[in-house]
């Protein structure tokens, strides 16, 4: 006869020394396991509780202006330094790790409206309302060095006066030419103190201005006629326009997809576009209360970051209708400019009451060099409550947001008031001939027409 | 289908030795994916049918990762027992086989003898390492296997009609005379669970950590051991029995009782789940396969029979009497009457058990209970002269993961298990037939109308509740027997008016359907001879 049977020696099973590591074994078996999915369960409704005690998201404010806060800009070659404009035309740079100020420029007579980096992060570009626009020197040296905090007030490298006021800037992600946003669109080179192109389609002041990632020579505006309008520079004319009901505030290229942009409108929603077929918003992203002022994209390209009017800041999925996480304090009033920090871990506002607020992008998110094994049990939270999030007792913590009494009475007001349109809406299509009626989808409804 | 599978070389002749080894993975993985694929086909949201669609991948991805992992990376073979020849297997003796196998698994393979302290019952731990055995005349011991270690040995001087391990070798609970207590690995009494009262039989269930125990008069009590609360209390009803197992794979727990019906509890509802009538006598013994499709009972008829739980049918009878029966991790059943043992295989696959082993004890010894011990290829045997251990080749799981049961903890690891497994203790409310219902859809459910007779008896109750007040006797004169009956005869109706209401919305309702037939059929006049008349009379 044959027989063997199962016998383990110790040794095989257990280490040698006391400084090796021990052993383990994986029998990935599901006999072995009986009741997986409760456990799995269980260990989902945990992860999203602790998510939910851990959730902070709030770093710290920047304090020092004294005014609001009407314009921030992100130093592309270094992480911490963020660049911020008043309204009283104060310029300051931020070093936002140690939270000061590391350099304050003279700035602008009147409001500073636009700042922006050029792409080797070594000038400035600022214009305001006072018809100017100034090149500044970015002091590198003194980032780095953090004990020192020189209030040197220094001078523009240049200083060109125009015709008008100036609305907003963008530089070219690679190249040296700039744009500014006014009666019209100015493209300038550093040199030229007048600008070296001018676009203008229709009479209306155009308010925002933002070049594209991949293409040096496409950039998008906004202007006060409801239209978001592209321009190649190396045409003659601007190529389309697409008008909206109302007036968009922002727009922010996707960094990851450049050929999709996001607009904040006044109407409380943003607005996705594919820039190669305008006729169709590709997702509405609903939620705000109020006029959306800013948004800016994260560097993966997959979420964005909104601040609006009504005292909160909403990050929204790059292709979800719904905010993931909104982010509110007693004391941070109208929110004009926000951004996403260039590691995409953090969110920058700044708002009416003259504070830069420093947050973070994943609310329950461990800052700071994590273990690898800490690594693995986040990522296993995350991957655990992402598969039973739809559960009811689960969905309830998940989805809660503690919202400030006045945004959560605007809220439901704006539900009751949606649904009542909605109600009536359905109603007259019900009592209308089949046919007569015919309901456009959201994402074209808010947009008049495209034109070429 | 759920899985795709990655080709390597993208396709094109691979060598034979290869392909061999492929389709082995593929039906290895099928293992792992627990279960069809998910019919994405249905879907109209074309955002959820990408995010499903991938998810499948990867569940494909996982299996066959698992499969690898099993083909490669495992490092125990389990264990075989042929017989060459004309032999037999179930010929083959105890000391034939501990002849042809190493020492240290030889060393497995023992009877101890005590015959003063009564017949004993045995438990072991979940990695199979420490074993607790229990003499009715009050002997309580804790041993390690690996090394043949007494840890404890205590005499309660009481009988001692059970005893289960806890979530680990730490705490192990008794079932004594009057009550059932729970003791340290020292020996030292921690609890004396009083609600229990005379405990026939326990039952840990270690992942919701609920000891489960049935007493002397047929009360079932679920006790939660972490916050010592009881979490359900019933009368089964079914009088006293003593044959009582929990079901591995789903937490539930059956009992056998003496009518021949085998019923199954969970501790959120007072009502079995399920009531079936398994044998013509009453049912001596009961076990199930480990993954929760195969129930073996047994009944004092002479009959042992193998039951599909998916459908609640008899795979197969068996003739023979089991006072205890027992599956091992890779299936094999152990049936212990007298002071024979049988283990029967299913080695074809189809649920057909045949002989496999069979070991006959000393005249004497009776055998009271059967266990085989996890991971290893030993089953432990109780009987009324001490506990004896027998070699069964093929019948523990050669592997072990780490993570679930490890037979070489050390300290350190079972701590931090212990801590773990608290984090994830399961509520008992997750205790159902079907474990894998948690996650899915609801399906919705048909209201019911209660029926004419349910709500005249729904009427009755309420009206019966409201003549059953008792009244205060008012003084100053204002306790006339007139207002007294108005008041008893508003409150009356008031009882009665939600019902009468529901009653008049049902007849409305009715009349406007009427209504709406009836106006159906109103023809114009010159079609009025086409109409459909009623048949006179």
């Amino acid at each position: 006869m044959k027989v063997k049977v199962i016998s383990r020696s110790t040794d095989e099973f257990t280490r040698e020394r006391s400084q090796d590591l021990q052993r383990v074994y994986h029998n990935y078996d599901p006999n072995l396991r009986p009741q997986e999915k409760a456990v799995e369960y269980v260990r989902a409704l945990t992860a999203a509780k602790l998510e939910k005690i851990f959730a902070r998201p709030f770093i710290g404010a920047l304090d020092g202006h004294r005014d609001g806060v009407s314009c921030m800009a992100k130093n592309p070659n270094y992480l911490k330094g963020f660049f911020s404009g008043s309204m009283d035309g104060d310029i300051r740079l931020w070093d936002i790790a140690n939270r000061r100020t590391v350099c304050q420029y003279s700035g602008h007579q009147g409001a500073v409206r636009g700042l922006t980096v050029s792409t080797d992060g070594r000038i400035l570009v600022s214009c305001g309302t006072d018809c100017t626009v100034k090149l500044w020197n970015v002091p590198v040296a003194t980032l780095t060095d953090s004990d020192d905090s020189t209030d040197n007030s220094s001078e523009p490298l240049a200083v060109y006066v125009w015709k008008n006021a100036f609305w907003a800037v963008d530089h070219q992600w690679e190249g040296d030419l700039f744009a500014t946003a006014g009666a019209q669109v100015d493209i300038w080179n550093h040199n030229r103190s007048q600008p070296i192109n001018s676009f203008q389609w229709g009479t209306d002041t155009v308010i925002s201005v933002r070049f594209n990632p991949a293409e040096p020579n496409v950039l998008a505006t906004t202007a006060s006629d409801r239209s978001i309008t592209l321009y190649d520079l190396r045409m003659s004319s601007p190529a389309r326009k697409v008008i909206m009901r109302t007036k968009s505030n922002s727009i922010s290229w996707n960094p990851m997809e450049p050929m999709n942009f996001t607009a904040a409108n006044e109407d409380c929603n943003c607005y996705s576009y594919d820039s190669r077929k305008l006729d169709e918003a590709k997702c509405v992203h609903m939620g705000h209360e109020s006029a959306v002022m800013d948004i800016d994209y994260s560097p993966t390209g997959r979420e964005f970051v909104t601040g609006s009017y009504d005292r909160t800041i909403r990050i929204f999925q790059y292709n979800g209708g719904r905010s993931r996480e909104i982010y509110h304090t007693k004391r941070m009033q109208r929110v004009f400019c926000v951004k996403f920090s260039c590691d995409a871990s953090y969110v920058i506002s700044g708002s009416d009451d003259t504070n830069l607020r420093l947050w973070k992008a994943k609310a329950s998110e461990q800052l700071g060099v994590l273990h690898p094994r800490e690594q693995r049990k986040h990522a296993y939270h995350e991957a655990v409550k992402n598969r039973y999030k739809h559960l009811p007792e689960i969905k309830r913590i998940v989805r809660h947001r503690h919202l400030p009494k006045p945004i959560y009475k605007a809220a439901s007001l704006r539900r009751t008031m949606m649904e009542a349109e909605r109600r009536k809406a359905e109603r007259r299509k019900a009592h209308s001939a089949p046919g007569s009626i015919v309901t456009e989808p959201v994402r074209k409804r808010r947009i008049i027409k495209e034109v070429e | 289908m759920g899985a795709k599978e990655e080709n390597g070389d993208g396709g094109g002749i691979r060598p034979p030795i290869e392909q061999e080894i492929s389709k082995e993975l593929d039906t290895n993985m099928k293992k792992y994916l627990r279960g069809e694929g998910a019919n994405l086909e249905i879907l109209k949201d074309k955002k959820l049918k990408g995010q499903l669609a991938l998810r499948e991948e990867l569940y494909g991805k996982s299996a066959k990762a698992a499969a690898k992992v099993e083909k490669w990376l495992m490092p125990s073979e389990g264990g075989y027992l042929e017989a060459e020849g004309v032999e037999k297997t179930w010929q083959i003796k105890q000391e034939a086989i501990a002849r042809e196998v190493d020492i240290l698994s030889s060393r497995n393979q023992y009877d101890i003898v005590l015959p003063e302290l009564g017949p004993y019952t045995l438990d072991f731990t979940s990695s199979g390492r420490y074993m607790a055995a229990a003499g009715r005349k009050g002997h309580l011991a804790v041993v390690d296997m690996k090394n043949m270690n007494l840890i404890k040995e205590i005499q309660v001087r009481e009988t001692v009609r059970d005893v289960v391990f806890l979530h680990n070798e730490l705490f192990f609970a008794a079932a004594q005379k009057k009550y059932p207590y729970i003791y340290n690995r020292d020996g030292t009494e921690l609890h004396c669970l009083k609600e229990h009262g005379a405990v026939l039989k326990l039952q840990f269930l270690r992942n919701h950590f609920l000891l489960v125990s049935i007493n002397k008069f047929g009360q079932l009590r679920y006790q939660d051991v972490t916050m010592g609360e009881i979490v359900g209390n019933f009368r089964t009803g079914l009088g006293r029995t003593d044959v009582m197992r929990v079901n591995p794979f789903n937490g539930v727990v059956s009992l056998g009782h003496s009518g021949g019906t085998v019923t199954m509890w969970k501790p959120t509802t007072a009502a079995p789940l399920i009531k079936m009538l398994c044998h013509q006598g009453p049912v001596s013994a009961l076990a199930f396969h480990p993954n929760g499709h195969l129930m073996a009972t047994s009944g004092k008829e002479c009959k042992i029979k193998i039951w599909d739980l998916r459908k609640y049918e008899v795979l197969q009878t068996l003739p023979g009497h089991a006072k205890t029966l027992d599956f091992s991790q890779k299936g094999l059943l152990a049936v212990g009457t007298g002071s024979f043992v049988q283990i029967l295989g299913d080695f074809s696959g189809s649920h057909n058990y045949s002989r496999y082993m069979g070991n006959s004890m000393v005249k004497g010894y009776q055998i009271g209970k059967v266990s085989f011990r996890p991971y290893e290829d030993v089953l432990g045997i109780g009987h009324s002269m001490g506990w004896s251990s027998i070699l069964v080749p093929g019948s523990g799981e050669p592997n072990f993961d780490s993570w679930v049961a490890n037979p070489f903890e050390t300290s350190k690891q079972r701590r931090e298990k212990e801590v773990r497994s608290l984090l994830d203790k399961l509520p008992p409310e997750t205790i159902m037939l079907n474990p894998s219902k948690i996650g899915t859809v609801r399906e919705a459910k048909k209201k019911e109308k209660p029926t004419k007779q349910e709500r005249e008896a729904e009427m009755e109750a309420a009206v019966e509740a409201v003549k059953g007040f008792v009244w205060k006797n008012k003084t100053k004169g204002r306790n006339k027997p007139s207002k007294k009956a108005k008041k008893k005869q508003e409150l009356v109706a008031k009882a009665k008016r939600p019902f009468l209401d529901q009653q008049l919305k049902g007849e409305q309702s009715l009349s406007t359907k009427k209504q709406k037939l009836s106006e159906e059929v109103e023809l114009p006049a010159s079609l009025q001879r086409f109409a459909r008349k009623k048949p006179t009379a």
